[in-house]
């Protein structure tokens, strides 16, 4: 058989393809980028980037609506986003297949909540399946798609980071179990998606009666299967979860569940009657836990198994050392050795064209709104210099609320208000946000970090960079001209490799009543890599050690030896820049007061 | 009892973000694959690119659970800088072998206060692994002309430890890198072969 070792990310992408999916549609976002990424290089395939998730899963349900079998894609937070057509699609449903990816992030290992969306699956009442590994992401494509056309109904696949990421040995050989079928077109049917209340009302109990089919379905579902070995202990499981049970608890009978919504409750009765003592290995919430306490059966999971971050094989095999029944003891792992405690956290790159933006706003004494994007990373020193970070576009509307309450309330603070956003992050959500500020007349001083791409999940096209995903030609959405369209008439680009330029506009904009932006545009270093253009070098005769530089927190400089006492000079350490990664921005030679930094000569 | 988990290889490779350790260990992953052996390998992507401290497991075996190992219990670890080798070094199963590049990576964190930088690592590593590998691998890779060729002089050093063919190394090496770096590359490899 023709196999490679793929991520569940890549092996969904190749599933939707070999499943028929012609249509897709997301917004990239850590850990569920790579679909999408893949699925676009197939060949007759159509994939965008959509401004935002709720944008993306609206393009995918008018797609579906003709029949064509369509995939969309998000993080769990995205869902959030997408909340709003999921709700009611959940009524209507649609004549083509419509699988909704859903890639959760247990450990918050690149997001800021990690909220269980196996709830959304309840919550709208549509099925869902949880793949463990990279073969059954594949396998559950083309099933999610039969289920979603067979009972009229988008399907969820819920993914977690160690799925999507964690590579596998697939199968490559198209195993599609149904032809796919012929899209019909698109058929007007008013009382099934025209969702004025009376024709919602004839809806819901469709609703219902669906998920009393699904719950038949899951009973008889094959990635639902029971694994039988000792009858003494019985662990129901999912997802990730699954192999780490049968890596701790080789001899445990398993109910393993691949579809988790409905839960085959006939199935859990009767595994329940099989085993003496009856465990639940999930990761996050008691989602599973809670419907069998429900049932009036004993279980135990979350007394062992924390909600709190992801599981691992570690956390399991503690989990079932303290229920007293784990087979072995636990690994003999030594103490963590001394030294392993030093912090070595992500932080934005040499020649990054945030810094110089973060480092003057460090400098304002302001409050500041910040967004979701790299430039979050400023929020440690030595940069330190955003006040929240809560969701996409949310830079912009909380700085409003916060102008305005200060000013309502006469609070006795005369910090400006700033709102930090990226140019995609912009896009998602803060044009509305703008729109607001503008039309309820607020002062808030916007900047808009416009590195032409989106940079922190990798590096996607967007609105503003003049390309689609599948690298077609198209419009660049000017900001300038956008944000004035909104009204705001005070606009201005400005060069965040200029230090003292930069300084001088956000001062410029504290002093000026009412709303304004300020547009930094530099490409991301990351992702439009040029020579460097003049590598920066420590004349080590004019510095002193005052370490000014290094408040830059730039990954280019630090400290070389100890310099002891000299005549006229205190014990210092110069400052170096590795030439290798310096980028040429300048940000340092322009903050030595010693003017000890210069172009490298020659 | 210990668990009878002796089949599985386990190894953990890490380092900082850039440094190579995700092609390092997809090329692992693919020689194990195609000698026949279930093969999985888990890493976070995401902030990691931005020099923070990335990690990646690989385990192989006739047929793997798990991507991701547990603590004490990696056969070999495979590191590209001294801190994050002692940051790991509770991976490692008693008997399990440290190969370490001797390269230090200071985070500017360290510079903002935000901790110190372990000067002592190499003592450390000696003391706690049993006969560590410590490879001047940024040297090596300098002089054979690419600093970049760090990640394959490890996977040389590596090879020796594991029972997975040269020739399948070598394939999947040749197959991973651009055709004109493919004979640098396999020149690289030799070199790390040699080292112990």
């Amino acid at each position: 058989m023709n196999k490679h070792i793929l991520s569940g990310n890549e092996a969904v992408a190749l599933g939707a393809f070999q499943a028929g999916v012609k249509v897709a549609s997301a917004y990239p976002g850590t850990p569920s980028t790579e679909i999408l990424q893949n699925f676009a290089t197939y060949d007759g395939v159509y994939a965008e980037w959509a401004p935002n998730e709720k944008v993306a899963l609206e393009v995918a349900i008018g797609s579906a609506m003709t029949g064509v079998r369509t995939l969309f894609t998000t993080k769990h937070v995205g869902l959030n986003v997408a909340a709003d057509p999921l709700m009611t699609l959940a009524y209507t449903g649609i004549p083509g297949g419509l699988l909704m990816v859903c890639a959760d992030d247990p450990g918050m290992h690149s997001s800021q909540n990690e909220q269980d969306n196996r709830f959304y699956a309840r919550f709208a009442k549509i099925p869902m399946l949880e793949p463990s590994d990279s073969q059954e992401a594949k396998d559950m494509v083309e099933a999610g798609l039969l289920l979603s056309e067979k009972y009229d109904t988008p399907a969820l696949l819920r993914m977690t980071t160690r799925v999507c990421h964690a590579k596998g040995i697939v199968g490559m050989d198209s195993q599609s179990q149904a032809e796919v079928p012929t899209a019909e077109g698109f058929k007007r049917d008013l009382k099934k998606f025209v969702m004025i209340p009376a024709f919602a009302k004839l809806r819901h109990p469709l609703v219902l009666e669906r998920e009393e089919k699904l719950k038949a379905v899951s009973e008889t579902s094959p990635f639902n299967r029971m694994e039988m070995n000792d009858p003494r202990i019985g662990v129901i499981t999912s997802g990730i979860s699954y192999q780490y049970v049968k890596e701790i608890m080789p001899e445990a009978s398993v109910l393993k569940l691949g579809m988790t919504f409905p839960l085959p409750i006939g199935m859990i009765r009767e595994f329940a009657a099989k085993v003496e003592r009856l465990f639940v290995v999930e990761e996050l919430e008691p989602y599973i836990e809670d419907e069998i306490r429900i049932l009036g059966l004993p279980v135990e999971g979350k007394a062992f198994f924390s909600r709190l971050d992801e599981l691992s094989p570690d956390a399991v095999a503690a989990g079932f050392a303290k229920a007293g029944v784990l087979p072995f003891d636990l690994p003999t792992a030594g103490e963590k050795a001394p030294g392993s405690e030093m912090p070595r956290p992500p932080l934005l790159c040499a020649g990054c064209p945030h810094r110089g933006l973060f480092y003057a706003l460090n400098k304002m004494k302001a409050i500041v709104h910040s967004d979701i994007g790299c430039y979050t990373l400023s929020v440690l020193p030595p940069l330190q210099s955003i006040d929240s970070t809560l969701c996409m576009g949310a830079s912009i509307s909380m700085a409003h609320g916060t102008a305005k309450a200060m000013a309502q309330a006469g609070i006795d603070d005369k910090r400006p208000v700033f709102a930090a956003i990226g140019d995609s992050t912009f896009f998602h959500s803060g044009i509305t946000s703008l729109l607001d500020v503008i039309y309820n007349k607020g002062n808030v001083n916007v900047i808009i970090m416009d590195n032409r791409i989106t940079a922190m999940t990798g590096g996607q096209q967007n609105p503003g960079t003049g390309k689609t995903l599948q690298m077609e030609e198209t419009n660049a959405v000017d900001i300038i001209t956008l944000v004035k369209g909104l009204g705001c008439s005070r606009a201005r680009e400005i060069d965040p490799f200029d230090l003292e330029g930069t300084i001088a506009a956000l001062k410029e904009e504290i002093d000026h009543d009412g709303p304004s932006v300020l547009v930094t545009k530099r490409p991301c270093i990351q992702l439009f890599r040029q020579d460097p253009k003049a590598v920066r070098v420590v004349d080590t005769d004019a510095c002193i050690g005052c370490k000014m530089c290094l408040k830059l927190g730039c990954p280019s400089i630090s400290q070389g030896d100890i310099i002891p006492d000299e005549e006229g000079k205190k014990e210092r350490r110069y400052a170096y820049i590795d030439a290798a990664t310096c980028y040429g921005c300048a940000l340092c030679e322009q903050v030595c007061k010693q003017n000890a930094i210069s172009i490298v000569a020659g | 009892m210990n668990r009878d988990d002796k089949k599985t290889t386990n190894v953990l490779v890490v380092g900082t973000g850039g440094q190579g350790v995700i092609t390092a260990s997809e090329i692992l992953s693919d020689v194990a694959m195609i000698s026949g052996f279930d093969a999985k390998k888990s890493e976070i992507h995401g902030m990691s690119q931005r020099g923070g401290v990335v990690t990646s497991h690989v385990r192989y075996s006739e047929k793997v659970y798990s991507p991701m190992i547990m603590e004490g219990e990696a056969d070999i670890m495979l590191s590209f800088e001294l801190a994050e080798t002692v940051r790991w070094l509770h991976y490692v199963k008693p008997g399990g072998r440290v190969i370490t590049s001797r390269q230090r990576i200071i985070p500017p964190a360290v510079y903002a206060g935000m901790g110190s930088y372990p000067e002592d690592a190499e003592q450390v590593i000696q003391q706690r692994a049993g006969d560590p590998i410590v490879v001047d691998a940024l040297p090596m890779a300098i002089k054979l002309g690419n600093p970049r060729l760090v990640n394959t002089i490890l996977l040389g050093v590596a090879s020796t430890l594991l029972d997975l063919s040269v020739d399948s190394w070598k394939s999947v090496i040749a197959d991973r890198v651009p055709p004109k770096f493919k004979d640098l590359n396999l020149v690289a490899f030799d070199q790390g072969r040699k080292v112990t």
